[in-house]
């Protein structure tokens, strides 16, 4: 083939193989490296290794979702375990080797981007390539002789390829079209290093808080507010947005099975001096205020308690969170009281939204709903252990100095009822409220990524269905008078469809003179 | 409520469905089998000198052409497809009705709707021409396994949906993964076809079964294209289901992407056929190799699907 049938049939801007380096290069070792690295050959092994690497992360517990299970895992599992973590099988998606692929791939990429996006800024420049000598040797072509002068042929030529790019020189007609494939390309592989540089914004400056919060209580979107937070490294505090939610009710439905139909919040928001609005919090339908996001995770039962002291005096009179353990919602309870006189009192136990007690007397819940609700507790009288200063979960009961009442004999109680402790002091089940685990986001790269989605859904559409294609047509006319019209074709991709559509083409061109 | 009768009547015509396309496949099969016998030269034309306007000649050569008669037997098998398709649709549409909402919910019904996507793209394709009906039994013969194994093991009675998936995301990410899942289960069959006729081209006589159904196969290059096709077009419905399903999970559970075990799986998926895309650009990648990785990408598909619904603990267990 000649060195301009080569050129001109070049349809890609894909870059040409690796060469060696000339000697005595001293960059050459680093240039070659580079090159490797760049090479579609290495972007395709790259891919496959990150694939083969995220696999172990679809089958193995990972700590950051499951800490619990992972924990399980290694236990059960002993020496291997161990060895499994070392090798930071159950952190995959942070570890060395993960990341270190998936840095690679985008170098690579990145500096495939560049060359690239180079060659195809000249491309959109460039006119259409020359005419091929042979144009009988491209994978479509035709021939035909006609009456007339070389140019008007040329000219009903250049009519029948509206749409196209064409290139007049003499008589000779370029045309291309289908510039957008690697313009789509191009958007699809930039949007995919814009997604990860929204990742690495979020895990830069984003923050996550979660708070559980009871009916007829709030929260305000600050640091000290939450139980648990999640800010990133260079979040600054200052940049949470202030506002406040207070939780007016929740509710649950649920279907005779038992499954979960509906829950919802009904909260009221208000931003700094702000007026209160409400809000119907729902999983699927967060509350937006500026850039943070609040969801609504989980939910719970906080069974209304008052304890009064040996006078009746009351010494506590508030809801008392407790933690679901099945889907029935049977919920375990700790409740502290520290303030009476002389002795402290801890209580643990179960809540049960409709309790039902098997053969030996175990206490289970059949049903989510409220339907006979009991507390079901064992109490404890000595030290509860919070005086030392030393911070303690609400949730957990320390009774290494303490005893139990009754010889830990179990109380249910049901709303309305109270439990008079040996001593005179009591504890009374009032009724039940619900509490809503609630998470606070604020996320900066939203915007960013929903850029880069759009960017490589839209990119992939035009890489992957415009077809790039170019058409050449020659006129010369002989001594007698005839012009003999000469047209070839060339496409890349779907050569099925381009056959058709040249066969149009030529269609068209013919039937100007027919 | 949901409403009992319709839901039954849904479950029934899904299982009339099933008998059909296995009738199809018998009929497909049948056709298969006596290509031989139909495969006749049908024109052979003497180089001649053809007159072209007034003057000017051009020399037509000499001309072969081998084609394969039509067999009864595979024509009345695609009009059974069609109408087995009919019986599918009316059973998804069914169901929709049957539980007010739509009818991919839990993973029985999301099995009938991916079957139906493949069986659609399918006709879609042949209708078109851009696929031959001959790989009919090849098809179907998949779908058939797979719509029984799903109504038998995974079968669940028209409900109501949990609360997590009570959004108009569902229509929009389950949607498309179906879409997508359907054309890319498509395309791994005739990968595997491809790889099947590969095999037949290159050991030719010596082949054995299965090899030697390579023989009545479409050429390896047609069906390397097919298969492409199908990707080309599922790919990016693949991309745009993970995005959605990542802007649902950010208003559902406040994260777009957490590594949940359906969401690497889906990653995985999504990183084989975009290597795929890539190996078929790549020298020494293309054929058998590119094969070998849209095979491999369909397993993890299924494996999304089905062993980590069923195997792996998830926020995706529901379905």
């Amino acid at each position: 083939m000649t060195e301009q049938l080569d050129e001109a049939t070049r349809l890609t801007t894909q870059p040409k193989p690796v060469e060696q380096p000339r000697r005595g290069d001293l960059l050459g070792p680093l240039r070659l490296g580079w090159r490797q690295l760049t090479s579609m050959r290495t972007a395709l092994l790259l891919l496959f290794l990150l694939a083969l690497a995220a696999v172990p992360g679809g089958f193995l517990p990972q700590r950051k979702i499951n800490p619990i299970r992972v924990a399980d895992y290694i236990r059960s599992h002993g020496a291997l375990g161990r060895f499994m973590d070392r090798l930071q099988l159950f952190d995959v998606f942070a570890s060395a080797w993960f990341s270190a692929i998936y840095l690679l791939l985008f170098v690579s990429l990145v500096g495939c981007l560049f060359p690239r996006t180079r060659l195809h800024l000249r491309a959109l420049r460039a006119r259409p390539p020359k005419v091929p000598k042979t144009l009988k040797r491209l994978p479509v072509s035709d021939t035909w002789t006609v009456q007339g002068p070389a140019d008007a042929v040329i000219d009903d030529a250049r009519s029948a390829l509206r749409g196209w790019r064409v290139e007049r020189r003499g008589n000779e007609l370029s045309a291309e079209r289908g510039y957008l494939r690697e313009t789509g390309n191009l958007v699809f592989h930039v949007s995919m290093v814009v997604l990860l540089v929204g990742i690495a914004l979020n895990s830069f400056y984003g923050f996550k808080g979660t708070v559980l919060v009871i009916e007829g209580r709030g929260f305000s979107n600050t640091l000290s507010q939450f139980d648990n937070t999640q800010p990133a490294k260079r979040f600054s505090p200052s940049s949470l947005v202030p506002f406040t939610v207070h939780l007016d009710r929740f509710n649950a439905t649920y279907a005779p099975d038992g499954k979960a139909l509906t829950f919802d919040a009904e909260v009221t928001w208000s931003k700094e001096n702000g007026t209160p609005a409400p809000y119907d919090l729902r999983v699927n339908h967060p509350l937006v205020v500026g850039t943070a996001k609040t969801y609504l995770l989980g939910h719970g039962y906080a069974p209304h308690v008052v304890f009064r002291d040996v006078d009746g005096k009351v010494i506590d009179d508030r809801p008392v969170a407790c933690l679901p353990q099945d889907p029935q919602f049977l919920s375990t309870c700790v409740i502290k009281e520290a303030a009476t006189k002389g002795q402290q009192f801890g209580f643990r136990g179960v809540f049960t939204p409709t309790t039902v007690t098997d053969a030996t007397n175990r206490v289970g819940s059949s049903y989510p709903g409220l339907r006979r609700p009991a507390l079901t507790l064992v109490a404890w009288t000595g030290d509860l252990g919070i005086d030392g200063g030393t911070p303690q979960s609400i949730y957990a009961l320390d009774t290494t100095a303490m005893k139990a009442v009754d010889n830990g004999a179990a109380k249910a109680l049901q709303p309305g009822e109270t439990w008079v402790l040996p001593g005179g002091a009591s504890l009374t089940y009032v009724d039940t409220a619900q509490w809503a685990n609630l998470q606070v986001t604020q996320d900066p790269s939203r915007l960013v990524m929903l850029v880069a989605a759009i960017g490589i859904v839209g990119g992939l559409l035009l890489s992957l269905f415009v077809r790039r294609r170019r058409v050449w047509v020659r006129a010369g006319t002989g001594q007698d008078g005839t012009t003999t019209v000469e047209v070839g074709g060339l496409a890349r991709t779907d050569p099925d469809r381009f056959a058709t559509e040249f066969a149009a083409l030529v269609q068209d061109m013919r039937s100007a003179r027919a | 409520m949901p409403d009992k009768g319709l839901g039954q009547l849904g479950d029934g015509l899904l299982f009339s469905a099933v008998v059909v396309y296995a009738l199809a496949m018998l009929g497909y099969a049948a056709e298969q089998a006596t290509v031989g016998a139909r495969r006749r030269v049908t024109s052979v034309r003497a180089a001649s000198q053809v007159l072209v306007g007034s003057g000017g000649s051009v020399e037509v050569p000499a001309e072969t052409v081998t084609t394969v008669a039509p067999s009864r037997a595979g024509r009345a098998a695609f009009v059974l497809t069609c109408g087995g398709w009919l019986v599918h649709l009316s059973s998804i549409v069914m169901r929709g009705f049957a539980a007010h909402r739509v009818p991919w919910g839990n993973m029985y019904e999301f099995s009938s709707a991916v079957a139906f996507v493949a069986v659609t793209a399918f006709l879609g394709m042949v209708v078109r021409g851009r696929i031959e009906r001959g790989l009919g039994a090849f098809v179907m013969l998949p779908v058939v396994l797979y719509l029984g194994l799903a109504s038998s093991l995974l079968y669940t009675a028209a409900g109501p949906l949990v609360p997590a998936l009570n959004s108009y995301w569902i229509k929009i990410h389950v949607a498309a993964a179906i879409l997508a899942s359907g054309s890319f289960l498509l395309s791994g069959v005739v990968a595997l076809l491809y790889l099947l006729r590969q095999r037949y081209d290159r050991i030719g006589r010596a082949a054995r079964f299965p090899v030697t159904l390579g023989a009545q196969l479409p050429s390896a290059a047609a069906l390397d294209r097919m298969s492409y096709a199908v990707i080309a077009f599922a790919f990016p419905v693949w991309t745009f289901a993970v995005i959605a399903g990542a802007i649902w999970a950010e208003s559902a559970w406040g994260r777009y992407w957490g590594w949940d075990p359906k969401e690497t799986w889906s990653f995985i998926t999504w990183v084989l056929y975009a290597g795929y895309l890539h190996a078929r650009a790549t020298a020494g990648w293309k054929g058998r190799k590119a094969a070998w990785v849209a095979v491999a990408a369909a397993v993890a598909l299924v494996i999304d699907y089905y062993v980590v619904n069923i195997f792996v603990v998830g926020l995706h267990s529901y379905a």
